[in-house]
């Protein structure tokens, strides 16, 4: 028997497509009250595992449970506990900003009058009061990611879900995302949010899965996941291509990490964990004449992730970071 | 050890506005009930209109073009006069116009399935046929509309039905029944058709024969013995010809009767099948 401990729990969760295994054999434990970070490439499965714990589609083996509730038994205790917004927008492109929330507000049970005042009470706070009289589909990125974030918040849900909510915006826009989702859980709802940036699921989430080709590759706090991926990266932009590979060997040398090159012809990455290494091959490399335009220590990225995870980076349609032969 | 230099976690002033509004909804409820819920994808539809008057525009202008057209360009050939046609074909014409708009509906659903909203409306904790039965609601004030431009165009034009007002509200009514039936399916092919315009494809080379090839435009006593046993079977012939009587002044209880038969069948028959699509839909 499950107990209102857990926010979300899955059991070898299984949803096949074809022949496409789209998600594999899930186990999750999200307790209550955290933010829940679903970390995976483009295809791994997470839109799959969120529209089942949604009731969305029916799993095909496994079970899942929101608050207690069995997702494919108890459907509308389910409903009524959660929101989700989903990877794209899902608003009434031809409607305004307000009668968007007004809609949804009445779906969720305020009446009459009630119901406006909620959407413009929402529409304040999420910093869309000017445009609440323009349709949506004069909105920008930003503007209908906040929106369809609003329109999960007519009520406060004690699960939200939030399907890569800042893939394509802007940094700014992506800043009051996360802002929202901090908000959120102050007054106690649960979060689960999939990403395909590290970076987001560190910044916001208690834990992290990580999942690809439909199966969870690890999991655990962001700090036991970096214990695991290496806490940091070097990224190295050279001032002349040319000088690329052996900029590249000699930093495979002294790090003693795998170097990647990136689309970009001037750039690499490799894992870093030691910035003082960082600093001597750094200053090794300019007296022996090679040009660095550009370096920066950062978060690993998704593909980096991967490749300490799984030996191969991610795939996807996104461009993948091809492995130096050293 | 942090050696982050990039990825300092960035302390965020929290707007208080939006953590007020957000500690402030209340806590989640029941959701609507089933007629409010209904009720308000019934509004949907409206604010839609009032948002897109190019949906209304194809409400409004086809049955005028089809008015004008059928009146002085077949009436002539087909009758002797325009007015005798026109008396004739009114009903015809009302039923086609109002009857093609009914794939609209398919349409309309089928973009909500590609653009998401769909989704947002499924994950609520609302009756669960409510989308739909209120996407069929509003509809029914866009099918009031076009009929009324309907009648309007022809009363200009000379016409005037021998059934009164009461003749003219039974046959809108009437369609109202059978299209509110009809909707059922267009459903069903906007649940299965992959994108809008696909719907679209599908619905003209149902909707044509169907219309066309019925007592709406010319007598079946005038067609080859193959096509008016077509005719005869087509629920269109039936709709058109109870419209006739009730424009008319001669209301016929039994094709009245047989409409109001054919339109509970198909909602009990497609009904049932729609919402199962979309229930289960993936």
């Amino acid at each position: 028997m499950s107990h209102e401990t857990w926010a979300i729990e899955t059991r070898g969760l299984v949803k096949v497509f074809g022949a496409n295994r789209a998600v594999d054999g899930v186990d999750l434990a999200v307790p209550a009250g955290c933010v829940y970070s679903v970390l995976g490439p483009n295809g791994a499965g997470k839109t799959t595992m969120i529209r089942m714990i949604a009731t969305l589609i029916r799993p095909d083996g496994g079970t899942a449970r929101v608050l207690g509730h069995d997702v494919a038994d108890e459907a509308a205790q389910v409903r009524a506990r959660l929101a989700l917004t989903g990877q794209f927008a899902s608003l009434d492109e031809d409607l305004t900003g307000l009668e968007n929330l007004t809609l949804l507000a009445r779906l969720r049970g305020h009446r009459g009058k009630a119901a406006r005042k909620r959407a413009i009470d929402l529409l304040e706070a999420f910093d869309l009061s000017a445009a609440a009289r323009r349709e949506v589909k004069t909105y920008s990125g930003g503007m209908r990611r906040r929106l369809d974030i609003a329109g999960s918040l007519v009520v406060r849900p004690d699960l939200l879900m939030l399907d890569e909510p800042t893939t394509g915006l802007d940094p700014r826009s992506r800043g009051q995302v996360w802002e929202s989702v901090r908000a959120l859980v102050g007054v106690g709802t649960t979060v689960l949010l999939t990403t395909q940036y590290l970076e987001e699921a560190d910044q916001l989430a208690d834990r992290i899965a990580v999942v690809d080709h439909g199966r969870v590759i690890a999991e655990g706090t962001s700090g036991r996941l970096k214990a695991l991926v290496g806490a940091g990266a070097l990224r190295v932009r050279v001032a002349d291509s040319a000088d690329r590979p052996e900029v590249a060997r000699l930093l495979a040398a002294m790090l003693g990490a795998a170097p990647v090159l990136e689309p970009d012809p001037v750039a690499l990455s490799l894992r870093a964990d030691e910035p003082a290494a960082v600093a001597r091959s750094l200053a090794a490399i300019t007296e022996r004449g090679l040009g660095i335009a550009e370096y920066a220590l950062a978060q690993p990225s998704l593909d980096e992730v991967f490749l300490a995870l799984t030996g191969k980076p991610a795939d996807g349609p996104a461009p993948g970071h091809e492995e130096a032969s050293t | 050890m942090t050696i982050h230099q990039t990825a300092e976690r960035p302390t965020f002033e929290l707007d208080t506005r939006l953590i007020s509004a957000v500690a402030g909804a209340p806590p989640p409820g029941t959701g609507a009930g089933a007629l409010r819920a209904t009720l308000t994808f019934a509004w949907r539809v409206l604010l839609k209109i009032r948002h897109v008057p190019e949906q209304l525009l194809d409400a409004t202008l086809f049955p005028i073009l089809f008015t004008l057209m059928f009146t002085y360009v077949f009436g002539g050939a087909m009758i002797g006069s325009p007015e005798a046609y026109l008396r004739y074909a009114l009903p015809g014409i009302l039923a086609q116009t109002v009857v093609f708009m009914t794939m609209y509906t398919a349409v309309t659903l089928n973009t909500d399935i590609e653009r998401g909203a769909f989704d947002r409306f499924r994950s609520q904790p609302i009756w669960r046929p409510a989308p739909l039965v209120g996407a069929l609601l509003g509809d029914m004030l866009r099918y009031s509309v076009a009929s009324a431009f309907v009648f309007g165009i022809s009363t200009l034009i000379g016409y005037r039905a021998s059934g009164g007002l009461g003749g003219v509200a039974g046959a809108i009514a009437l369609l109202l029944v059978f299209c509110f039936a009809l909707s059922w399916l267009w459903l069903i092919v906007g649940l299965t058709v992959r994108t809008p315009a696909a719907v679209m494809g599908a619905s003209t080379v149902i909707l044509f024969p169907l219309t066309f090839v019925s007592s709406a435009f010319a007598p079946p006593e005038t067609m080859p013995a193959w096509v008016r046993e077509f005719v005869t079977l087509n629920p269109v012939t039936r709709l058109v010809d109870a419209g006739r009587g009730l424009l008319d002044g001669v209301p016929d209880a039994g094709d009245i009767a047989l409409v109001l038969t054919l339109s509970g069948i198909m909602t009990v028959l497609f009904a049932p099948i729609a919402l199962r699509l979309y229930n289960r839909r993936t």
